[in-house]
């Protein structure tokens, strides 16, 4: 079985393929004949007019696959939706990355992609929310904003006439990412959404489900609306700052341990999803980490073999119950 | 020495024509963006796609394809005398560079510009036919990183012993000293894109190993194939909607 190398014993191993063969049940109704390998014909109705799209190619007359995946059609387009394959961005996608360099007026990001992308100093918000132009000053001090290894959440900005990738983070909820874990899955696994950035109340921790397969878990961060802070501070200034300051920092300090736990646990769920490759959405997530707390399990114990077991089984049961409500 | 007994069967009990069991495995090495294990009797071989990503070396970045690179190693253990070969040698660099021109004929590369796909094969165990154990790992490889391709490119090697054209050599026939040809064709568009012959042999004999090589190519074709549409139909329907 692919990406699951664990020591599963009989019994575990039936109940596996069991939920494995339900779960393949049912898929098969939609599409079955849709899969294709590279150099696959693709059987195309109206031979006249059609477009070809990505992962396809034209050979004798007949539309070819070059990818492996599925092939989609939508109206007269033709195209094959690769399943492994590098992230491939597309604009207002919300992504995390690292920064790998800080350059002259600009940040160089490692997003999954075929190449890094680039985070200009111009294009997104000053942490003290100031809409002004970049100087000189500005470009020295982009360290105290990100530096080498920070983990950074933004959106695609698009393609630069040199083929570039550029990103923005021009809003407060952008930014920098601390304290919590950094968890690479495969981009296929991340579904589009309106919504990429959660915030799991009763876990107080917040999820960001990059669309380049990158996923943040970490503590929740109040995101301030910058008018507001400024009035806010303008108020507490006249009180007392000095106070105000250290209690900040105190609390910022520590991170409350069950924070933390739950921070891992939510981190281990994604990991056991993505090993059996099933599509990740908030729902499941939570799902999961219900489950695992309903049964009572360690944190480290959500990694071992039978848990792997749980999760297909649940995955298949709510699959077939979402279909039943159909 | 007989390597083909007057039965018609070879040292290691195949006919002339058949090829040894063949045996594929996708997404073997977890960090890897493709990746694939491919066996051929006692041949195995492991590959690793990574890209296509920045390229490292600025100065080999090219503004409208793709660059490929390609590392070939041999595992100490994979031989039966176990020697500590230094990396980079002269058989493992042109073998390097065989794999490398390969795959490049596949590979769309300028849908991919300025970027950079690395290709490491390794053998873990050696019995002949190393070279043509490598393209297919690479292949399957390559497939399922989700690099755009014209074709899979299949590769297997034939030879000439006791005056019969031998399909797929194994080490000892390797050994012998007779004539081994690698060919490497791409199935669908029924073209040669790779053919290795370290010997003499006269034209028509040539003609007739050759066409056995291309047999074996084809028939290596289907067996990745049917592997990669299995991959992709777990991948699909485990993912869901």
């Amino acid at each position: 079985m692919r990406g699951l190398q664990l020591s599963l014993n009989k019994n575990q191993k039936l109940r596996v393929e069991r939920a494995l063969e339900q779960l393949e049940s049912l898929s098969l109704k939609s599409n079955s004949d849709a899969s294709v390998t590279v150099a696959d014909n693709i059987s195309v109705d109206c031979e006249d007019a059609i477009l070809k799209g990505h992962g396809t190619t034209e050979l004798d007359g007949r539309v070819v696959a070059t990818l492996c995946g599925v092939v989609e059609r939508v109206n007269k387009l033709v195209y094959v939706r690769a399943l492994r394959a590098r992230y491939k961005p597309e604009i207002g996608d919300i992504i995390v990355g690292r920064v790998i360099e800080v350059a002259p007026k600009r940040w160089r990001l490692e997003i999954n992609f075929s190449q890094d992308a680039v985070l200009m100093l111009s294009s997104m918000n000053l942490p003290d929310g100031i809409q002004r132009r970049r100087t000189a000053i500005d470009e020295l001090n982009m360290r105290s904003i990100f530096e080498e290894n920070d983990v950074i959440c933004a959106e695609v900005r698009g393609f630069q006439h040199d083929g570039c990738l550029h990103l923005q983070a021009r809003s407060q909820k952008y930014g920098k990412l601390e304290i919590g874990q950094l968890l690479t899955i495969p981009p296929y696994l991340v579904k589009k959404r309106k919504q990429h950035f959660h915030h799991l109340e009763q876990y107080g921790i917040d999820l960001i489900l990059g669309c380049n397969g990158y996923v943040w878990v970490g503590e929740h961060v109040e995101v301030k609306d910058p008018m507001l802070v400024d009035q806010s501070n303008k108020s507490e200034q006249q009180n007392a700052d000095s106070e105000n300051s250290m209690s900040a920092n105190e609390v910022e300090t520590c991170t409350p341990l069950e924070t933390r736990q739950n921070i891992c646990r939510t981190a281990n769920a994604i990991r056991v999803l993505s090993t059996l490759g099933f599509m990740i959405t908030v729902e499941v997530i939570t799902e999961i980490v219900n489950l695992s707390t309903s049964l009572n399990l360690d944190i480290h114990e959500m990694l071992g073999p039978e848990f792997y077991v749980l999760v297909a089984e649940k995955e298949a049961e709510r699959r077939s119950s979402l279909r039943k409500k159909r | 020495m007989e390597y083909v007994s007057p039965e018609g069967l070879r040292l290691d009990g195949r006919r002339p024509t058949e090829m040894r069991q063949l045996r594929a495995e996708v997404g073997v090495v977890a960090k890897a963006d493709g990746s694939a294990s491919f066996e051929m009797g006692n041949t195995k071989v492991i590959a690793a796609v990574y890209g296509p990503r920045e390229v490292q070396n600025k100065g080999q970045q090219m503004n409208d394809q793709a660059l490929v690179r390609c590392e070939y190693s041999m595992a100490n253990f994979s031989t039966g005398d176990r020697m500590r070969k230094p990396k980079g040698d002269r058989r493992s660099t042109e073998i390097s560079l065989v794999i490398r021109q390969t795959m490049e004929a596949c590979i769309l590369t300028h849908l991919m510009p300025r970027s950079q796909i690395d290709i490491f094969v390794q053998v873990l165990q050696a019995d002949g036919g190393t070279r043509s154990a490598c393209i297919n790992a690479a292949t399957l490889a390559l497939a399922d990183a989700g690099i755009p391709m014209r074709d899979l490119v299949t590769s297997c090697s034939s030879g000439y012993l006791n005056s019969t054209p031998l399909l797929d050599l194994n080490y000892i026939e390797d050994s012998a000293g007779g004539p081994d040809v690698t060919v490497g064709i791409l199935p669908k568009l029924d073209k040669v894109t790779l053919l290795q012959m370290d010997a003499k042999l006269p034209i028509d004999i040539f003609e007739n190993v050759m066409q056995l090589a291309i047999e074996g190519c084809k028939a290596v074709a289907n067996y990745i194939r049917e592997i990669l549409l299995e991959n992709t139909k777990q991948l699909e329907f485990r993912r869901g909607v």
